[in-house]
């Protein structure tokens, strides 16, 4: 079995940390961990990471000094969860305005534009976890030959549902905010709505496609 | 009904923060100063986690739309109910018409008006805490405004006189933990962490403290995966500058983690102003608990305290 590490953060909550390399078996088992302790009255609340699992505890005076090795059982006990998958399709503007790096990323690969697009949304990407912002999902998948440095100087405003590439991740911001990924395109798909149930439109598991939309490049 | 006539700089409204959503991204968000928030709550007779307007730096005024209790917590402004003074850590009675005016502290950061029967605000997601990120929760999503009208709960107790309690007293010497990267430092960087006076940058805000002094070294450039934050994490970017995350901090991040504020001391960065100096004690898990203990009894003492005046 993958080694782990346990450690607490503080004095309330416990992470499980695993060796590297990240494989998407392990990240399955962690949403099974992730959704088992959910249920649990010693945890107040989960945060499934990248190889990693954080918890918060209810109450640390009770369960902090226990909680390292609690972990760490609970851990060789769960078992991977196999999320029901669903295939989420994120129809996207790529080029001009909507994605103002594509040309960036092309010359970078040594592909033109509409290689680019076309290798993007030929991948069915894996939610690993939500993080960073409301519905921002990080996924794993991305082709290397689209693994593109992020820009040198961050905009200070990245439009909500800009699609990027930063480094070897690719992802889709469900608000606006600063950021320095290489944009692709845009969705106009909300991914983050606090008035519905659930508020994100992806949760870990989920398998995601790109759907070219003919106002872009295709 | 309460009448905003100056919104201030950053007056938002708050509980004790959005829990059970950081999976989703959500931030935990609420109050910086829980004990104060609950003060001022458990002043008016309100469930100690309820809504209350958390004022920055006062330069605040509102109008009563109607007779009730009110009390009015942290920062120790020079606050004034038409002409007369107002204490801090006080219940004291309104009414309709009159008005509650803040001018900037003479210490600390962040004041705390607490009304009884609360506000008659939606929660979403299951709390009334702004989320000014992602624009929702709180007053619609944002800071107030000039011209805002907060609806009011119903009051559910006559108090017959005022009340005044011992608020919990804060200073710039702040108690962490060594945080997992922490030997992943030099050595140099170690005792320079502890020994600084670091200054808070005016770059500060809900998200993060960040703080200035000398660039702390970290012997390793092993990159580390995104992994789940809580406030209090105190994470050194390769600037080498610290960040203390606050409520508002993003779910999830990936810098190392030098330290960890304990949960009791958290709220002290609160009242602390930009341009101030922060010092960083270390201490052990048992006095952390301690800590969190003491902080505990004492709020329940002020709530035996208010329950047994009558």
């Amino acid at each position: 079995m993958q080694r782990a590490r346990c450690y607490l953060l503080g004095e309330q909550a416990v992470v499980l940390e695993l060796e590297p390399p990240v494989s998407l078996q392990s990240q399955q088992r962690i949403w099974g961990l992730t959704q088992h302790l959910q249920q649990h009255q010693q945890v107040a609340e989960v945060i499934p990471g990248m190889n990693n699992i954080t918890l918060l505890l209810r109450d640390p005076q009770q369960s902090a000094l226990d909680a390292v090795e609690q972990l760490q059982r609970w851990w060789e006990e769960s078992e991977a969860l196999e999320a029901t998958s669903r295939l989420v399709e994120i129809p996207v503007i790529y080029g001009r305005d909507a994605g103002p790096d594509l040309q960036v990323v092309a010359e970078h690969a040594g592909l033109t534009p509409q290689q680019v697009v076309e290798l993007h949304s030929s991948i069915d990407y894996v939610v690993y976890f939500i993080g960073f912002q409301p519905g921002f999902p990080y996924l794993g998948g991305l082709d290397d030959r689209l693994h593109t440095p992020r820009r040198a100087e961050p905009r200070l405003s990245v439009p909500a549902g800009s699609v990027g590439i930063g480094g070897s991740q690719t992802g889709i911001y469900p608000l606006a905010t600063p950021g320095g990924w290489q944009l692709l395109g845009r969705t106009p798909v909300a991914l983050f709505n606090p008035h519905q149930q659930p508020p994100t439109l992806l949760r870990p598991g989920d398998s995601v496609r790109f759907v070219p939309q003919k106002e872009g490049i295709c | 009904m309460l009448r905003i006539l100056r919104a201030g700089l950053a007056t938002t409204l708050q509980d004790s923060g959005r829990t059970g959503w950081r999976q989703s991204g959500i931030s935990v968000g609420g109050v910086l100063d829980l004990p104060a928030m609950r003060t001022a709550n458990l002043l008016v007779g309100n469930a100690p986690d309820s809504a209350v307007l958390e004022i920055v730096l006062g330069q605040f005024k509102a109008e009563f739309m109607r007779d009730g209790w009110f009390a009015l917590t942290g920062a120790a402004c020079n606050a004034e109910l038409d002409d007369k003074p107002v204490w801090t850590g006080w219940r004291l009675p309104v009414k309709k018409g009159q008005v509650l005016t803040l001018s900037m502290p003479l210490h600390g950061m962040r004041s705390y008006l607490a009304i009884h029967g609360g506000f008659d605000v939606a929660p979403i997601l299951g709390s009334l805490s702004t989320d000014l990120k992602a624009g929702f929760g709180g007053w619609e999503g944002r800071k107030l405004e000039d011209g805002d009208r907060l609806p009011l709960g119903k009051p559910t107790q006559i108090f017959t006189r005022k009340a005044g309690v011992r608020q919990l007293l804060w200073g710039n010497r702040i108690r962490a933990l060594p945080g997992p990267e922490y030997h992943e430092f030099s050595r140099e960087a170690q005792q320079a962490f502890w020994r600084t006076p670091w200054m808070l940058s005016p770059q500060s805000n809900r998200m993060g403290y960040r703080l200035q002094g000398p660039a702390l070294h970290r012997e390793t450039t092993r990159e580390l995966l995104s992994h789940g934050l809580v406030p209090g994490v105190v994470q050194v970017p390769p600037n080498g500058q610290p960040i203390v995350l606050m409520a508002d901090a993003q779910t999830t991040g990936g810098y190392p983690r030098i330290a960890c504020v304990i949960d009791a001391d958290l709220y002290q960065l609160a009242q602390i102003r930009l341009g101030e100096p922060i010092h960083f004690l270390q201490c052990s898990l048992p006095v952390a608990m301690q800590a969190r203990m003491h902080q505990r009894r004492a709020l329940e003492h002020m709530a035996w305290g208010l329950a047994n005046e009558n």
